[in-house]
């Protein structure tokens, strides 16, 4: 059977403000794959998811990126969210005065827009977006608040991947999902993205620990170091990573480097 | 990015045609000769001379205020012509002999003149450079006693009423432009309410200044009895031009026991080009008196045209258990100044008073919010809340909050809360990753941020409101 790509990461280089970031970073996501990538602190690694939503402070400067056969640098921002690529923010903003409930709506009508399908109207959405509340054991009374606003960090955390259940991607880019939340959230957070994982999207976890991945197990791992991925492997890696750190991954790098 | 962002909120001003109409106008200049002839011109009576002499009077004694904070050059009040009019031909009986080129302004405007045409349960006074030249539905209002008609009609019809309360809210020396208004002011709306009736449609006045070196001074006044309701709206263009124009009016408000008064304004001056060249200068004092018991008067706001904006629409609630309220958008980008905001001076018992103000800046251009709110000392269990938020596009404009709080009554409660947002990149990003394009998300942010404001407004104006500031409904009714 042909496995479908859909993401083709090449060389790709990028600067913020300046300063380069990304230094080639390879990289093939497959549907139905689900790919964690951890790295100390400044790496690059929400950089990188970064870049691939297309936030305008990053700068690309060289490399390709195929979505689904596409060239991801030629769709503004908004074309890859409607084209299904999702980012689940580590900071997700505030915005105040707009509610969840219409923010939801819109961006789910959008997206079903850009797809050919048949937006749904106010009480059709209630109905959809219940069903996806449940998963996340969220109080419907949370869709009247505006976005964000107020909200603790697991609950900004867990209205991210609320998002994810409500828009379906093809590829999902969570970056630290699973930062700043109690175990409690972090069960529910992950269950809610395991529940998602199907032979026709793929995810991409950016994070720090290796707990998230006792709940969603990843069929490869990368380490991140000064903008590329130094290294990569399966779910034991992970596991060695928390017992060892980093810095060894890093010296058997530079020596594989120098030789 | 922030390109993106201006593109959005410069709309093109779409009222900034001119009417090609043959005008009666008077030379410009300012002296008694001509406030004298803007008087006889009128026919008006000699009571009203002496009330527009006392003020001209009055006015040259004052100095124009500098406490604003906002920056024009000096006003030549001797380069301003102080009447206009569209030349009729001879007395009008119906709508159907208004002149056609001036049916056909206001049918551009969106303004229905033709009652047939207007919009179901709306009456509409019409007023053209100085005078009004019509009044829809009269016939239907009289029926149950409502008087909504030209000022100038108001003063031939209805003397004794117009003397009795003229100047009773908003006197004739109140500040520097309220007494130019007095001395000079040309026409306007009146409304009386009787005891007892509930008005049976909105009642609606529409400024338009036509004439280049003209200026407006309208006056309004509105009347509630005991126990009656009104709710009045209040619209405004005028042609592009690049010399900038004063428009000075007063609005006086008065609900006697158990009445109460409604009035919402959306305010389309033309604001001057990209540069700041040109503009309505809008100086205007609109006060409210809750004169009876359980009065209430409200007033709502959509301030978006005008190089500078100078207003504070008050309450003054003299009455026991009167409430007043003040709901305002400002939205000021280019090079337009507002100053704006309210008075809530609580004089009776148990009064309440509500504020809430939302300031949106963009480009380079200065918002303040400017309000005052005075607890009498025999104000017993006065009770306000006041809100003030601020949001700018860009970082170029600028937000202020100037609330002054002055209480003499310990058992008074006062609440002040402001804030301060920005739309940033990064909440459009956010709007992006979720599929939203920015026009979209601008849209709703700023629907989101003006809600409370918006849903005090008459449903057509509400529409109108959201279309103005660029925007669209759509989503944020969820």
């Amino acid at each position: 059977m042909n496995r479908k790509s859909v993401l083709e990461v090449r060389r790709l280089t990028a600067r913020v403000a300046g300063v380069e970031i990304l230094k080639g970073i390879d990289l093939t996501v497959y549907a139905g794959e689900v790919h964690a990538i951890m790295g100390p602190n400044g790496s690059g690694k929400s950089t990188f998811a970064k870049v691939l939503a297309g936030h305008p402070s990053y700068e690309v400067t060289d490399g390709e990126v195929t979505f689904e056969g596409r060239n991801l640098f030629d769709m503004a921002p908004e074309e890859r969210a409607r084209a299904g690529l999702f980012l689940g923010f580590q900071y997700p903003v505030e915005i105040p005065g707009v509610t969840n409930s219409s923010f939801l709506r819109l961006a789910y009508n959008t997206v079903q827009g850009a797809r050919g399908k048949d937006e749904l109207d106010p009480l059709e959405f209630d109905d959809y977006v219940q069903d996806k509340l449940k998963l996340l054991e969220m109080d419907p009374a949370f869709l009247e608040r505006s976005v964000n606003e107020g909200f603790s960090g697991g609950e900004k955390k867990r209205n991210e991947i609320l998002q994810l259940a409500i828009l379906e991607p093809t590829l999902a880019i969570l970056d630290e999902a699973d930062s700043g939340l109690d175990i409690d959230a972090l069960r529910i957070v992950a269950n809610g993205v395991s529940r998602l994982r199907s032979p026709d999207n793929a995810i991409i976890l950016v994070t720090h620990y290796q707990r998230l991945l006792n709940y969603i197990t990843p069929d490869y791992v990368h380490v991140m170091d000064e903008g590329r991925i130094i290294k990569t492997g399966d779910k034991g890696l992970a596991l060695e990573l928390e017992s060892r750190g980093y810095d060894w991954v890093a010296d058997e790098f530079r020596s594989r480097q120098a030789a | 990015m922030s390109t993106v962002l201006q593109n959005l909120v410069n709309q093109p001003y779409r009222h900034g045609f001119v009417t090609d109409i043959e005008s009666d106008v008077v030379p410009k200049g300012l002296n008694e000769d001509v406030i004298r002839l803007i008087s006889r011109k009128k026919k008006e009576p000699e009571w009203l001379l002496e009330f527009r002499l006392q003020a001209y009077r009055h006015w040259l004694t004052m100095q124009e205020p500098a406490w604003p904070n906002v920056k024009y050059p000096k006003i030549d009040f001797q380069d301003i012509s102080y009447y206009s009019a569209p030349k009729a031909k001879k007395k009008l009986a119906s709508m159907d002999e208004v002149d056609p080129e001036l049916l056909r302004t206001f049918e551009k405007l969106g303004v229905p003149m033709h009652e047939q045409k207007a919009l179901a349960g709306v009456a509409v006074d019409v007023i053209f450079d100085s005078v009004s030249v019509a009044t829809t539905y009269k016939q239907r209002l009289a029926e149950v006693g409502v008087l909504f008609c030209s000022f100038s009609e108001a003063v031939r019809d209805h003397p004794d009423l117009v003397r009795k309360y003229l100047g009773s809210v908003v006197p004739a020396g109140d500040n520097f432009y309220a007494a130019l208004n007095s001395a000079v002011f040309t026409d306007g709306s009146f409304c009386y309410i009787p005891k007892g009736v509930r008005c049976p449609m909105e009642l609606s006045t529409y400024f338009r200044i036509n004439t280049q070196e003209s200026g407006q001074f309208e006056r309004t006044l509105i009347v509630a009895e005991d126990r009656s309701y009104v709710s009045y709206l209040e619209g405004c263009t005028a042609p592009k031009f690049d010399t900038n124009q004063l428009h000075a009016a007063v609005v006086e408000l008065v609900a006697l026991d158990n009445a109460e008064i409604k009035y919402s304004t959306v305010q389309n001056w033309y604001a001057g080009d990209e540069q700041g060249i040109g503009g309505i200068y809008n100086f205007v004092t609109k006060r409210g008196l809750c004169r009876g018991i359980n009065s209430k008067i409200s007033w709502t706001q959509v301030e978006t045209g005008s190089a500078i904006t100078w207003k504070y629409p008050s309450c003054v609630l003299l009455g026991d258990n009167t409430i007043g309220e003040f709901y305002s958008v400002a939205l000021t980008n280019h090079h337009q100044q507002a100053d704006t905001g309210t008075k809530m001076v609580h004089i009776g018992s148990n009064t309440r008073s509500t504020i809430v103000s939302k300031g949106i800046s963009a480009g380079l251009s200065n918002n303040s919010y400017r309000g005052l709110v005075k607890i009498g000392a025999n104000a017993r269990n006065a009770r306000n809340y006041s809100q003030c938020d601020s949001m700018l596009i860009g970082d170029k404009c600028g937000a202020n909050t100037f609330p002054y709080i002055q209480v003499n009554n310990s058992s008074a409660q006062v609440e002040h809360e402001a804030s301060t947002s920005k739309i940033g990149e990064d909440q459009l990003f956010y709007f992006a990753q979720r599929g939203v394009g920015a026009e979209e998300a601008v849209s709703m942010i700023i629907n989101g941020f003006c809600r409370e404001v918006f849903t005090q407004l008459p449903m057509e104006f509400a529409v109108e409101a959201t279309k103005l500031l660029g925007l669209k409904l759509e989503g944020s009714v969820g």
